[in-house]
């Protein structure tokens, strides 16, 4: 039997999921030895003509990683689709938005003025700015993608067999996901791989108790007790409302989640979810105390929905 | 006029596309390197509570994430005026050296490695990690892989994880260091003490006894004239955590010398409509244009710039290869693009010997390993080298530490104007009317490219292609993991 073909993308992202795959080490030759990969620009010699010039579906595995920010990212993502038979959002950034998606509580034209006219080493006295278009030379022309408005994720663009989320997905999850998908034995079209069905409070090993709360610190404001429950003792944890799957990483060393493993199972917004989390614990029954001690956590939104704007009920702010 | 595009240029971080312009002779006429990409941190980490960007930032490279969140840690201490314990400051330099043994290492072997120890022009399914173990032998390749996971356990010991640490705060870090953890650690950075040395001694074997690709060192197609940038201790010495910035003009000689929340009285970047990434400039050289030469404003932040920068290094055995490279390419400051594979191992058997360095001192394990910042929080600047270039984070925020204002300037986009000369001059020595451009060719203008920017690599550049292998895999512990033969 031929070896599955296998292409690997990175759109909007930082390259981390790429390390993640990495991470699966030396599995990464059990890998090669199972399959072909076929495309993959962050470490083979091969070129945007080469995939353009497969046949349809001639692909098995799409894994993509990174958001949808420009308009090349958003014609890779179409042009992977349909040479692709399986198609996984790979990582945060692809599965919800990601870091990057951070960029929807803002606006295009703020970021272009802050990164091409306001910093304070920016020296642009003409006022200049990327074209999709430039001419230089004699009747050549550079061009660029465009800078969308809004961060998406891939589901939002094509169709989306699986995802695999993390940032970065965990290396031992990675090499689970992959191997089910090489298996043939293919779970159910839309499930969440390389991740498991309780939250990171299930995997952690900070002991809880049924402490309630009158104040929230953020992390360098208080010197916490290693063994206990963060957000008991008034740090903002997503871990309730987090999927498991990383093994509670950024808490063995004592730091809160952030949610970079997207909502657990059943829960659209994580966002709403922690939420509720978080209401369930505070000690008071006044409204104007409850808003008080809300007032705790300065940036809800960006804390909140951290990896996941692009799939949360808020998606962007919008103009007035 | 003919168009030829590498598009998109294969193993290198980040997303790029090279247009070269040949004229009617088919001689080169002009070459543009396009960073087609933008995401938009410093806008939309305004807005952010301060002590979070250690976290946000990351995500601008997952290659070097660890440079990202130790500039931002420094920013973020600047900003709430704390100054990190001893311990906390040893820790993030302990893990940051871990990170710099790792990923110079990665580069050498994985990416650049393929082009110099394979040969640029050997056939593509050759250029990898494979080709590389035929040349230099199984056990080596063994050592590399080993190597790499020892140096991503060290980092993931201190900062929680390897991709995207998340160890500091603001005055320190999250978590002490146990005595077992220690003793692992010592035994870690012993081996990467060994693993530099043996990396240099390749180095020398393979590629200064061949005259092919000594040449190709030598070769002005692969020379600069620029200005140079590294950051510097007190005796001028490199160093990749914390110090004075440092500039020398191309002859050699001290232009600028810098605290890193002076950096807007030295830096300035221009705009171009064809690219999404700035061009950092000199300021008090000005912008002349994608041209070399003291006129030019145009400097250079590599491992080669970093060594052309400073007096020397901070370790007897790393200091020893600093004098052996400048002697044998004829003195101080040296303009050859490829020596920057050999400076960057230089710096891996320097960031080795300071890992053991720190881990041996007695108060590594001390507990006190934060100060909860008191003051108000306002503005700050913190500076790191990272492997691929000085690296600049500037935050502003409102009296609760709210983002207001965020400057970055990164750690490649530094080299952007001179990655974009080296091309130019890389593809007008190459291709000419008799001398159309080959697929070798076009890969060797890559070269002229991957000198600056480390990709990737490492594993990924296991690919397919059929080639004779029979690789033993082992862990830490020298027990066979795997074994793979085709």
């Amino acid at each position: 039997m031929a070896k599955p073909q296998i292409a690997l993308y990175w759109a909007a992202s930082c390259g981390g999921c790429e390390i993640a795959a990495l991470d699966i080490g030396e599995r990464v030759l059990d890998l090669i030895a199972a399959a072909d990969i076929v495309f993959w620009p962050a470490a083979m010699d091969v070129k945007y003509a080469d995939l353009e010039a497969m046949p349809e579906q001639s692909i098995d595995v799409c894994l993509f990683n990174g958001a949808i920010r420009t308009s090349e990212n958003e014609h890779l993502a179409k042009l992977l689709r349909a040479k692709s038979k399986i198609m996984v959002a790979f990582g945060s950034c692809a599965t919800e938005g990601g870091i990057p998606a951070l960029a929807n509580l803002t606006t295009r034209e703020a970021i272009m003025r802050n990164a091409y006219q306001a910093t304070p080493t920016t020296d642009n006295p003409e006022g200049l700015r990327p074209q999709m278009e430039h001419a230089v030379l004699d009747g050549h022309t550079l061009t660029l993608p465009e800078f969308h408005e809004s961060v998406r994720a891939l589901h939002q663009i094509v169709r989306v067999d699986y995802s695999v989320p993390g940032c970065a997905p965990v290396g031992d999850r990675v090499w689970e996901a992959v191997a089910t998908i090489l298996s043939g034995d293919l779970p159910a079209p839309g499930s969440v791989l390389g991740a498991a069905q309780k939250t990171v409070c299930d995997e952690c090993d900070h002991k809880r108790n049924e402490k309630r709360i009158r104040k929230f610190y953020r992390p360098h404001e208080i010197e916490t007790d290693p063994t206990l429950c963060l957000l008991e003792q008034g740090v903002i944890c997503m871990g309730p409302a987090t999927r498991a799957g990383c093994g509670a990483a950024c808490l063995r060393v004592n730091m809160p989640c952030r949610g970079c493993y997207g909502p657990p199972p059943g829960v659209v917004d994580q966002g709403a979810h922690i939420l509720s989390a978080v209401g369930s614990i505070i000690d008071s029954q006044d409204p104007q105390e409850i808003e008080e001690i809300m007032a705790g956590i300065p940036d809800p939104a960006g804390t909140f929905y951290r990896f996941s704007m692009s799939n949360s009920l808020l998606f962007r702010v919008r103009e007035r | 006029m003919e168009r030829i595009v590498i598009d998109p240029i294969t193993r290198l971080e980040g997303h790029g596309k090279i247009s070269i312009f040949l004229d009617d002779k088919g001689e080169v006429a002009d070459a543009y390197f396009q960073v087609p990409e933008l995401r938009g941190f410093e806008t939309f980490c305004e807005g952010r509570p301060v002590e979070e960007l250690p976290r946000i930032m990351t995500r601008i490279c997952g290659v070097c994430p660890e440079a990202h969140h130790m500039a931002s840690a420094k920013a973020v201490d600047a900003v709430f005026h704390v100054e990190p314990t001893p311990t906390g400051k040893q820790l993030r330099e302990l893990m940051y050296s871990a990170f710099f043994a790792s990923d110079h290492a990665t580069h050498f072997y994985i990416l650049a490695g393929a082009d110099f120890l394979v040969g640029p022009d050997a056939p593509v399914a050759k250029r990898n990690i494979f080709g590389l173990i035929d040349k230099v032998g199984e056990e080596i390749g063994r050592r590399v892989i080993r190597h790499r996971m020892e140096c991503a356990e060290a980092i993931a010991l201190i900062a929680g994880r390897q991709v995207h640490p998340v160890c500091a705060l603001p005055g320190g870090v999250s978590k002490p260091l146990s005595e077992q953890e220690r003793d692992r650690l010592e035994q870690i950075a012993r081996d990467a003490v060994k693993f530099g040395e043996l990396s240099l001694q390749l180095f020398g074997d393979l590629v200064l006894t061949n005259p092919a690709y000594k040449d190709l060192i030598l070769s002005p197609t692969y020379a600069q004239q620029t200005y140079y940038m590294g950051t510097v201790d007190e005796h001028n010495q490199v160093n990749f955590y914390d110090g004075d910035i440092r500039v020398v003009d191309p002859a050699g000689k001290q232009f600028a010398r810098f605290r890193p929340s002076e950096y807007t009285d030295y830096l300035a970047e221009r705009v171009e409509p064809w690219t999404y990434l700035k061009f950092p400039y000199l300021k008090g050289v000005g912008w002349k244009g994608f041209i070399p030469g003291p006129e030019s404003g145009v400097y250079q932040a590599t491992p080669l710039s970093r060594l052309n920068a400073a007096d020397g290094m901070a370790t007897p055995l790393a200091q020893a290869a600093y004098e052996n490279m400048y002697d044998t390419l004829g003195g101080k400051p040296v303009h050859l693009t490829l020596a920057t594979h050999w400076a960057r191992l230089i710096e891996m058997l320097y960031a080795a010997e300071r890992m053991l360095q720190l881990v041996q001192d007695p108060q590594i394990t001390n507990k006190d390993v934060r100060v909860i910042p008191s003051e108000t929080p306002d503005e700050g600047v913190g500076v790191v080298e990272a492997p691929r270039g000085t690296l600049y984070h500037h935050y502003q925020t409102d009296s609760k530490g709210i983002v207001r204002k965020v400057n970055l300037i990164v750690g490649t986009t530094n080299n952007h104007a001179a990655i974009c000369m080296s091309i130019k001059r890389a593809a007008q020595g190459l291709i000419s009317a008799d001398k159309p451009p080959t697929p070798g060719v076009l890969n060797m203008i890559e070269m002229a490219f991957r000198a600056y920017d480390p990709c990737l690599a490492c594993a990924t550049h296991f690919l397919p292609g059929e080639m004779p292998l029979d690789l033993w895999v082992y862990d830490a512990q020298g027990k066979l993991l795997y074994r793979v033969t085709r």
